[in-house]
């Protein structure tokens, strides 16, 4: 009904059969990874296991639709703001200067520059899909159970799963809020202009924060009376037990792990040069 | 017999209130009872319940004194968690209380917290759902049920914790009449399973004595007021003193002169019998009255032909719905939820557009008409009237239908204010939203709506959770509202705002309408009221057993002189 940005999407697939502490292994495993490294060639690896793994999940493309046009802009902004600020960081990284042409004052369009973002913007693409992944392959109340299985205090595990369950309810809201606004005047349609809209929608704000602070007070009142917070420790009955292809997995990604990190750091620092 | 639950001199005073809301309780309630604490809003009936639950003191804070026992422990040196395992609470809100994904899940809540290994949950969170029959659902998500069974969920997530007390917090307030009727007889029914001492509180008498209970509370600013079998409270004129409903089938009692001293089964519709005597006091009080006529023959306002609705990629909502609505009426949109009927209203109002059909206002086909155009012909009042206020004043939250639209702050201040003084705001028009009261915010949210100049106004569910006063309050305002040219379009499942109200009752069920005729007419027809998740009115029981062929001009003739009995009371 409203339009799903970011949620679970129930499916049969490999990646969903994984269990959630499997998935969150490997969402930090990738993320450090990917976060450390400027090695162009071990990113490149890592965009092809991300993608990979998109595709054994059976997620399409057009359910992620939201987030996707919203990444690439982002990318782009990222990149113009990027060279905006400091157009010379490439050079100054890699130690050379080749000038492809130049722009306007002290804007030239450096090689270095050029490899340099292409590196930034991949950290992104990689990161995406991984992020994606983890949200829209794992039930969310198994979520909860696989974050305290690392360790995390399960009150926090319990109310960072919480929050994303209710992110369809607040979409939801947010669409009514947003159509009885329109009828006094709010416009918040596509014809607007961004400004104004944006202007708008922060006048959507206190009624969305009112209803859902209601919400959050029912849900809290319901929950302690159902003895949530009574012990330190608590069982989940939805955690699915370890299975083969999840320590497979598990053993992968630590591999990929290791290895990654012993590349990046070959030449003393984590950047792949081929300016050298 | 030891009480279970005892209220010794107790008060309790929130840390926000300069009153206390509870006054000197003195209460005990025995293993086994079930028990019904009424009252008006503000009486205090859900804080004693909070107290009995531990919400009170140790997630709502304040100052308690004198005392109170619940099962032995004395609650202030007590924790919410102990109290939990012997307190039973179904919150209001089915919707609002799950947590968990599936029904399975959300059952095995209290089991996870206490602990209990996987392996051993699956038997306990069976033999639970087993008890209120929702075992053939246990791998549904909580939302996709239906209202009655999100209900018999939210029971089975606090029995499957073996708990000695059930406490049920407005359990009718969300429900439509016929869930409403069996969430009552589910609840008699695990009680009488389970053995537990039930405690239920609400404010909708006549529903929870669908099945019968052993005592009534009548709270009243704090205090009790009355505690008595139900049949006394019943023949006493208390309840309506402090605000509370009688049934509407002891009102007609009274209408026709019945002694309701002599009448057996008086605090139960179905085991009410009526001496020969007195049912031909009713027959005689009939054939006194006049037969009301109401009829509307104004041109059409509104008409909306054919339409067909679906969202995006999912189910049909709506099928070729068509019906019409004159100018000046003030009807009711009734059927069960998610039978389409706000759905309707958002086509209507331009939200939504219909993959099929017109929608015509006065003559013009305004089917493609912008949101913004459309509000000026037909107003959205949204049930809840936090979703709709965004301003912080009431002036501004009224005035921001009409800015923007090329008035000059004069003629928008002049507007604001006549529509104040109409909604009977205009003394608080400085005043901040956040100090008013649900019932004036709602006025508010007319207020914003109505500024606008709209000749429809369309409300969703005005008076839900609302008392007695509230609900008379906001409707005789809508009756001014109607009566000075307004037409009022009400979806509601209230059986009483239908009858009270509105002349004229559409009924949807599954996307399609499925009768189109009197209010009274409506409830009256059982196979109707079956289908549309209502429930017959207790006057059409009453109608049958003095041997009359036509109730539905029974049942007018109530409504006619109940009318005037409240235009009096003005």
């Amino acid at each position: 009904m409203a339009i799903k940005v970011l949620n679970y999407i129930p499916r049969k697939s490999f990646i969903h059969d994984l269990s959630g502490t499997t998935k969150l292994i490997i969402f930090l495993s990738f993320s450090f990874l990917c976060g450390l490294s400027f090695d162009t060639r071990v990113l490149l690896f890592l965009l092809m296991m991300s993608f990979l793994g998109f595709s054994l999940s059976k997620i399409k493309l057009s359910e992620i639709r939201v987030m996707s046009t919203f990444l690439i802009v982002f990318l782009i902004m990222n990149a113009i703001l990027l060279f905006l600020f400091n157009p010379n960081y490439g050079p100054d990284l890699y130690g050379s200067r080749t000038v492809l042409f130049h722009i306007a004052g002290k804007y030239d369009m450096t090689l270095e520059q050029l490899f340099y973002q292409f590196n930034v913007s991949l950290k992104y693409v990689i990161g995406f899909p991984i992020a994606i992944l983890f949200v829209s392959t794992t039930n969310p109340s198994e979520f909860a159970s696989s974050l305290s299985s690392l360790g995390i205090p399960y009150k926090i595990s319990y109310s960072v799963s919480l929050a994303l369950r209710y992110i369809p309810d607040i979409q939801k809201d947010y669409r009514e809020i947003a159509q009885s606004q329109e009828a006094r005047g709010i416009a918040l349609g596509k014809d607007v202009p961004f400004f104004e809209r944006l202007k708008n929608s922060a006048k959507i704000l206190l009624p969305l924060v009112l209803t859902s602070l209601n919400r959050i007070d029912d849900i809290s009142n319901s929950m302690q009376l159902r003895s949530f917070g009574k012990h330190k420790k608590r069982t989940w009955y939805m955690r699915k037990k370890m299975t083969v292809a999840d320590y497979s997995v598990i053993g992968l990604c630590v591999v990929i792990f290791v290895v990654g990190l012993i590349i990046t750091n070959q030449g003393g620092n984590n950047l792949f040069n081929p300016f050298l | 017999m030891e009480p279970i639950i005892s209220f010794k001199d107790f008060s309790f005073q929130y840390n926000a209130q300069k009153q206390p809301t509870l006054k000197h309780i003195d209460l005990d309630i025995y293993p086994g009872e079930k028990i019904l604490i009424c009252g008006a809003s503000g009486s205090g009936k859900s804080t004693l319940g909070n107290c009995i639950n531990g919400l009170i003191p140790f997630s709502l804070n304040g100052k308690m004194e004198g005392e109170l026992t619940v099962d032995g422990i004395k609650t202030k040196d007590s924790s919410i968690f102990e109290l939990s395992t012997r307190v039973g609470t179904v919150l209001q809100d089915p919707d609002g209380q799950f947590v968990g994904l599936t029904v399975a899940e959300d059952i095995a809540f209290a089991l996870e917290n206490d602990c209990v290994v996987k392996e051993k949950m699956d038997e306990q969170i069976l033999e639970a759902a087993r008890k209120v029959d929702i075992e053939k659902r246990m791998k549904n998500a909580p939302y996709d049920l239906s209202g009655g069974q999100k209900q018999r969920v939210s029971m089975a997530g606090v029995i499957v914790d073996d708990v000695k007390i059930l406490l049920f917090d407005e359990p009718l307030a969300n429900l439509d009449p016929a869930t409403g009727k069996t969430a009552i007889e589910l609840i008699d029914l695990i009680k009488k399973q389970t053995d537990t001492t039930v405690i239920i509180i609400e404010h909708r008498i006549e529903d929870v004595l669908w099945e019968k209970v052993d005592r009534i509370i009548l709270m009243d600013d704090g205090r009790i007021v009355s505690d008595s079998r139900p049949q006394d409270l019943l023949r006493s004129d208390l309840l309506s003193e402090y605000g509370i409903r009688e049934p509407l089938y002891l009102t007609l009692l009274k209408y026709a002169g019945v002694d309701v001293n002599d009448v057996e089964g008086i605090d139960n519709i179905k085991e009410l019998s009526l001496k020969e005597d007195d049912k031909k006091k009713i027959r005689e009080w009939y054939d006194r009255q006049e037969k009301p006529v109401r009829v509307n023959e104004n041109e059409y306002i509104l008409e909306v032909e054919n339409v067909d609705f679906s969202y995006e990629e999912s189910e049909q909502i709506l099928f070729d719905v068509s019906f019409r609505i004159r100018r000046g009426e003030m009807l009711a949109i009734v059927g069960k939820n998610g039978a389409g009927k706000s759905t309707m209203s958002k086509v209507i109002c331009g939200f939504e557009r219909a993959q099929k059909g017109k929608i015509i206002f006065e003559g013009k086909d305004i089917t493609d008409t912008s949101i913004r155009s459309r509000a000026s012909h037909i107003g959205y009042v949204m049930q809840n009237p936090n979703q709709m206020i965004s301003q912080a004043m009431i002036f501004d939250e009224v005035a921001l239908g009409i800015r923007g639209s090329g008035l000059s702050e004069e003629q928008i201040k002049e507007k604001v204010y006549e529509t104040l003084k109409i909604c009977g705001l205009y003394e608080f028009r400085n005043w901040p939203i956040s100090a008013l009261s649900f019932g004036q915010k709602k006025r508010v949210t007319i207020a914003s709506i109505l500024v606008m100049g709209p000749q429809i106004i369309i409300l969703d569910e005005p008076t839900a959770g609302q008392d007695l006063r509230h609900y008379t309050e906001i409707m005789e305002f809508l009756k001014e509202l109607n009566k000075e040219g307004k037409t009022i379009v009400l979806i509601t499942h209230d059986m009483h705002l239908m009858l009270e109200y509105t002349d004229r009752s559409i009924v949807f069920t599954d996307g399609k309408i499925i009768a189109d005729d009197s209010s009274s007419a409506v409830l009256c027809d059982f196979d109707l009221t079956k289908r549309a998740s209502l429930k017959e009115t207790s006057l059409f029981k009453v109608a049958t057993d003095i041997g009359l062929d036509d109730p539905v001009d029974f049942v007018d003739c109530f409504i006619e002189q109940d009318r005037k009995e409240r235009d009096d009371g003005h």
